[in-house]
């Protein structure tokens, strides 16, 4: 009998069985960022700890920087103190960092690629739950607390427990208009929000092989919203590829020594599962959500529920259609936006700013709609702007901000106001998410927010695809 | 090490499931650098908008929280068990938890225990009616027993031994034997550079 990546990857980082019986696990990657590394700083402090492998650390700044005004000190007191904690913290304990100003910048998710610090194999960790977007390398990535974060500082290893596999086949042909991030909603929509609970997602099926990294990472990324701590892909061609020559990943013969231990990494044919789901890619449409978790989303032709509709969870469904202030079984196309985001760990990456620039060519921004779009690292920013992306969006009519988490939470100067929608290429529709207590958020692919950010409305972005 | 055998305390009810921790601890609340004081912000937005448990004089001082399923999902900021605890919550009684909000609170000393959802339904019930009643957590027996309700709880029996045997922090057993964290990263191809 075979073995799945997760087993390999989980067997090779096994130091030993604690004696609570979980699993003394290796992390080959622990990333930082200013929010929920502080407090465990503080701890290594008081208990007299070093960070045990700086060398396998990596640090940035994304999640509480300000897109538009770089410049030092913040407006926002608390946030100024944040982030002069992490240079200070990084600084004392000597952590790589790449903070305001440097090239390297950027949304932790999407530099940890970027750089070539995320590779098949490894064990990676970070405090965000987000970190499964990693996995989409064929690493064993997952997001942690703040004491775990204290954990891997002191000994690069973390106490967990076995995780079960399920794998998640997607067969068959994408439509055009139809993107990665309708695949990992539809995945979601039809195994739960609690469906991954125990779980690592193996994605696999020939969809899968044929997409680009930036795809396999917005599915991966999403890997949490159903439940699912840990997501990933079995490395292969399109994974080497993306790898080689990044500043951070082997070169000249180790790299082809490296390619062989990444390819013995990957699933056996014979693996065993503890569940096997198949999605048929043919079958999918544009996918929005309409109420307050990643789960309740429909095809961009379909109506919301109403309490009543079969397995609905009344209580639930009633909750989110008052807050979203939806009327049951409303078509969800020409829903009203205010706001059109574009960016975040899922959606940020070139190839999504590319998609998104397709759709509003030739076209202007609706009147009513604030846009913007936020590239996920300075990179990305920078290769936009070269390609001409930048000044596309702008004479469109959308704002050009600078990297960051943005609007995707609540925890910087972007914000919705008052009870705003928000056509959302990120990845969470919670309640109060963007920052605004009242605010809506409706979660789509790029390209769907930018047909919304020109119609000013939900519309079905194959129409607007040539 | 502080062991962790049983509760005892009154309830607070928490209807609803997929109870994210966005909503448990708003993200504009992190941007602080320690966790003190984060209780004060507990739900803030949907006590804002909705009359809320937590507001509710007749559990003031509770220590048992009884919620629905997949309490804790979505982000996996440490501050939402960090403020349940600080709030004074010593115990999670739930359908089903979220994995890392499940982590995080073994972490700190949060024990999250599951019973069936009818029986948590009679639990909140139970305390709706009786706000009251003292409910008795044994992690031993896996029993919940409140009033007239005796409901069977369980947890998964690495984190429940480590409860009781005080072996829930675990820093100090990932430092010992450290040669065998050497050991094994030296063994691995890109830690040795291929």
């Amino acid at each position: 009998m075979g073995k799945t990546l997760l087993q390999k990857v989980w067997d090779l980082h096994t130091v030993r069985q604690l004696p609570t019986g979980q699993t003394q696990l290796f992390i080959g990657l622990h990333l930082v960022h200013e929010v929920t590394t502080p407090q465990a700083f503080d701890e290594l402090r008081a208990h007299g700890w070093k960070v045990a492998r700086p060398d396998r650390t990596f640090a940035t700044t994304d999640h509480i920087i300000p897109t538009r005004e770089l410049s030092r000190p913040f407006l926002d007191v608390m946030a100024e103190d944040m982030l002069a904690s992490l240079e200070r913290n990084v600084r004392d304990f000597g952590i790589r960092f790449a903070g305001i100003g440097d090239d390297r910048q950027g949304i932790v998710h999407v530099i940890g690629p970027e750089l070539g610090l995320t590779q098949p194999g490894m064990t990676i960790a970070c405090g965000d739950s987000h970190t499964s977007t990693h996995g989409a390398f064929g690493a064993v990535a997952f997001g942690i607390g703040t004491s775990q974060v204290r954990d891997v500082l002191a000994s690069q290893c973390l106490a967990m427990e076995p995780l079960k596999v399920r794998r998640i086949r997607v067969t068959g042909r994408l439509a055009p208009g139809v993107y990665a991030k309708d695949v990992v909603l539809t995945i979601i929509q039809r195994l739960g929000v609690r469906g991954g609970t125990g779980y690592a997602y193996e994605y696999a099926g020939d969809a899968i092989e044929r997409m680009s990294m930036d795809e396999r990472m917005t599915i991966c990324n999403m890997s949490i919203e159903g439940g699912a701590r840990v997501g990933y892909v079995n490395p292969d061609e399109t994974t080497f590829t993306y790898v080689e020559g990044r500043p951070f990943a082997p070169s000249g013969d180790a790299f082809d020594r490296a390619k062989i231990w990444w390819r013995s990494i990957a699933s056996d044919p014979d693996a065993a599962y503890d569940d096997d789901v198949e999605i048929r890619a043919e079958e999918l449409t544009p996918v929005v959500t309409w109420g307050v978790n990643p789960g309740q989303s429909i095809g961009i032709d379909g109506k919301v529920p109403t309490p009543d509709s079969a397995g609905a969870d009344r209580q639930a469904v009633r909750d989110a259609l008052d807050y979203m202030g939806l009327h049951p079984g409303q078509p969800i196309a020409g829903m009203k936006v205010d706001v059109a985001f574009i960016g975040s760990c899922t959606n940020s990456r070139l190839s999504d700013l590319r998609e998104a620039a397709r759709i509003i060519r030739g076209r202007h921004v609706a009147a009513s709609v604030k846009a913007l779009v936020v590239p996920g690292s300075v990179a990305v920013s920078r290769a936009a702007e070269q390609e001409g992306l930048a000044d596309a969006f702008r004479s469109a009519g959308f704002e050009w901000r600078g990297a960051g988490c943005s609007m995707c939470l609540g925890m910087n100067p972007d914000k919705l106001e008052g009870n705003q929608v928000c056509a959302a290429s990120s990845n969470r529709n919670f309640k109060g998410r963007q920052g605004s207590p009242t605010g809506r958020t409706l979660l789509m692919s790029p390209a769907m927010v930018a047909a919304a950010a020109v119609a000013g409305e939900v519309v079905d972005v194959r129409t607007l695809v040539n | 090490m502080q062991t962790i055998t049983n509760v005892t305390g009154r309830g607070l009810p928490l209807r609803g499931n997929d109870i994210d921790t966005d909503r448990i601890m708003p993200a504009r609340f992190l941007r602080a650098i320690t966790f003190e004081g984060l209780e004060q912000h507990l739900f803030e937005d949907d006590r804002k908008t909705t009359r809320h448990p937590f507001d509710d004089p007749r559990y003031a001082g509770a220590r048992v929280l009884v919620v629905s399923s997949n309490f804790g999902c979505g982000s996996s900021r440490e501050h939402a068990p960090q403020a349940l605890q600080r709030w004074g919550i010593t115990v999670i009684v739930g359908e089903s938890f979220a994995e890392i909000f499940f982590g995080n609170s073994f972490m700190i000393g949060l024990p999250c225990v599951t019973a069936s959802s009818e029986e948590i339904r009679r639990l909140q019930d139970l305390i709706e009616r009786s706000p009251e009643t003292e409910l008795r957590i044994d992690l031993a027996a896996g029993t919940c027993v409140a009033g007239d309700v005796r409901a069977l709880v369980s947890m998964p029996a690495n984190a429940r031994d480590a409860f009781m045997k005080g072996t829930w922090d675990t820093t100090g057993l990932l430092l010992d034997r450290y040669e065998e964290v050497d050991a094994t990263s030296a063994r691995l191809p890109y830690v040795a550079g291929f």
